[in-house]
């Protein structure tokens, strides 16, 4: 009888102390980015391209990168949008409820999601020779697309299975073509797309295995598309391996800059999400 | 006004069509095209040579990727042997223990964990672990390390893969139904009787699946290992040893040595070999969580 209490307890222990270590591992990441990245992050940081190259200029700061991240993931979200909402739409309300293509659809695409970003980066990096494309702000869109349409698409399609049957079936018994019903759901699945978004945006723009080759590096603000592109990622990357305390410094202040904008792009899906479930009929 | 909506009805429906065939496509896509560049180097080389040898002088022409493989695998395995435990732990204490705030909040600290960028964890890794393992912890092992390690990397992927396999084993749980959870208390047994003889045993295909997925994200993670690995092309003889996977060999020679097209090759091969047990690896424990889904479902 005993010991049937003492082993729940030590287990109960471990589990108690593992979930503790693990919200500490947490708190313990974010104080380091916030106590390196603090004291060099001022004005002239994040409104400045760096001067006399990124790796040994001591002056300027990240604004390069920022844009460059900016802009990357800006018309990857267009591009993959343009992909993701019509494939969700016709899994689930085009083709019937069980279709054995969209099964096999769905496990492609849990698939994909989970191809490593290095894979996809050398992928995009064997199409642009193909066709002949140098590292660019292009090639970098391609390649980002590419990693966030299965985030996108597996977020979309969570939210589009809790449709109800009978919200369809009331707007086709008016007479709606498939398409009109559609965009009748649309409306409806706004704040999970809106969610989509931003998770597909926090995991582009955090990833720099991906824009390694295609994107490149400069210390510029791209101002065409057949340009290369600094990013975030690549910026901490890079500029933490430089030997001078400065160039340091500027990796410390773009990485406390990116965790900001994950935590902001975290929370904010957060409530989104969670006005959605208030809202589900 | 009846023509136009149903050609519109009909537009939209080509499109949707193309845009689910063009997406599922790019998995084979991708897969044929990585073959096809790696095809050269495994014609002249045969796959077993590339597999098993571990020399790797590029420019004299020989390619083995034994000690990369290794390298990979044994940085996983440490990953696994860390992250596996702790998250079993966690994952039941949440499910079956915690309150529900406790939940809510804990569900909140696995999205951020696992939405924190892997440049991130490097950042983290090389300021804390690797100093920690190379002035702390390895010299009551070995005389020297310079902390970028076996280790290092084991541990920075331990946490960046311990939110994947938390969030799927919190649904794995959530799956056993709630009726043979109370038939086992109504019978006496105590609430850890319970998890142990009934919500684990009926998990396990869920919890193989998992780690499987674990393994396979540990497998491809690039840049957070690449920061703490140590990037030496030398077979790790101590978890204090410095080591160099697979991804960390891509993401540093690729897209300089192309004057070299045996290089260019080699590398494509590594990028397939990762795609190709990735792959695999992801096929598998997705269609054994599909089963489960669905057996409960009901």
């Amino acid at each position: 009888m005993n010991t049937k209490k003492i082993e729940e307890k030590i287990f109960k222990g471990l589990m108690i102390g593992s979930s503790v270590l693990i919200f500490g591992v947490l708190l313990y990441i974010l104080y380091i980015i916030i106590k390196k990245g603090l004291p060099s992050l001022s004005w002239e940081m994040i409104s400045q391209i760096p001067s006399g190259g990124f790796y040994l200029g001591k002056e300027g700061g990240i604004l390069n990168a920022i844009m460059g991240s900016l802009y990357l993931i800006f018309f990857s979200v267009v591009i993959s949008l343009m992909v993701s909402v019509p494939v969700v739409m016709y899994l689930n309300f085009t083709l019937r409820k069980k279709s054995r293509f969209s099964a096999f659809a769905r496990l492609t695409f849990d698939v994909l999601f989970g191809i490593p970003s290095i894979v996809y980066g050398a992928f995009g990096f064997t199409v642009m020779i193909f066709f002949g494309l140098q590292a660019s702000l292009l090639g970098g869109i391609i390649a980002v697309s590419l990693l966030i349409i299965p985030v996108m698409i597996r977020s979309i399609d969570e939210v589009a299975i809790l449709i109800p049957v009978e919200l369809i079936e009331a707007t086709k018994s008016l007479g709606a073509t498939n398409y009109e019903t559609i965009k009748v759901i649309l409306r409806q699945l706004l704040p999970g797309i809106s969610t989509a978004v931003l998770l597909s945006v926090g995991r582009g723009i955090g990833d720099g295995a991906t824009v390694l080759f295609t994107a490149g590096y400069t210390d510029s603000i791209p101002t065409s598309l057949a340009q290369p592109t600094a990013t975030l990622p690549l910026a901490i990357f890079f500029q933490l391996s430089s030997p001078i305390e400065e160039v340091q410094n500027r990796a410390y202040s773009a990485a406390l800059i990116l965790t900001v904008i994950i935590l902001l792009l975290s929370f904010s899906a957060r409530y989104f999400s969670r006005r959605f479930s208030k809202n589900k009929i | 006004m009846l023509k136009s909506r149903l050609l519109k009805d009909r537009i939209a429906r080509h499109y949707m069509l193309t845009a689910t065939v063009v997406a599922i496509f790019f998995l084979f896509l991708i897969g044929v095209g990585l073959f096809v560049n790696s095809l050269p180097i495994m014609q002249e080389k045969g796959l077993w040579t590339l597999l098993t040898t571990s020399n790797w002088r590029p420019f004299k022409g020989e390619f083995g990727f034994a000690s990369y493989i290794l390298s990979t695998l044994y940085v996983t395995g440490i990953a696994i042997v860390i992250a596996l435990p702790l998250s079993l732990l966690t994952s039941i204490y949440i499910i079956e223990y915690a309150s529900p705030k406790i939940l809510r909040a804990f569900s909140s600290v696995v999205d951020l964990l696992a939405g924190i960028p892997p440049v991130i964890y490097g950042v983290w890794g090389t300021l804390t672990i690797v100093p920690f393992i190379s002035e702390s912890l390895a010299p009551h092992f070995v005389e020297f390390s310079t902390g970028y390690s076996v280790l290092a990397a084991g541990v920075v992927l331990a946490i960046m893969i311990i939110p994947l396999i938390i969030s799927i084993l919190m649904e794995v749980f959530l799956a056993v139904p709630k009726e043979m959870r109370e038939a086992s208390m109504s019978l006496g047994a105590t609430k850890w009787q319970t998890v142990k003889k009934v919500v684990i045993r009926k998990s396990i295909p869920g919890i193989v699946a998992a780690t499987v997925l674990a393994i396979s994200r540990a497998f491809g993670e690039t840049l957070a290992v690449l920061m703490v690995c140590g990037n030496f092309t030398d077979l790790p003889k101590s978890i204090f040893d410095a080591c160099y996977p697979l991804p960390a060999l891509i993401a540093n020679n690729y897209g300089e040595m192309m004057s070299v097209p045996q290089y260019e090759s080699a590398l494509m091969f590594a990028a397939f070999l990762l795609f190709f047990i990735i792959v695999l690896f992801n096929v598998i424990s997705r269609v054994v969580l599909i089963q489960i889904d669905k057996r409960y479902q009901l």
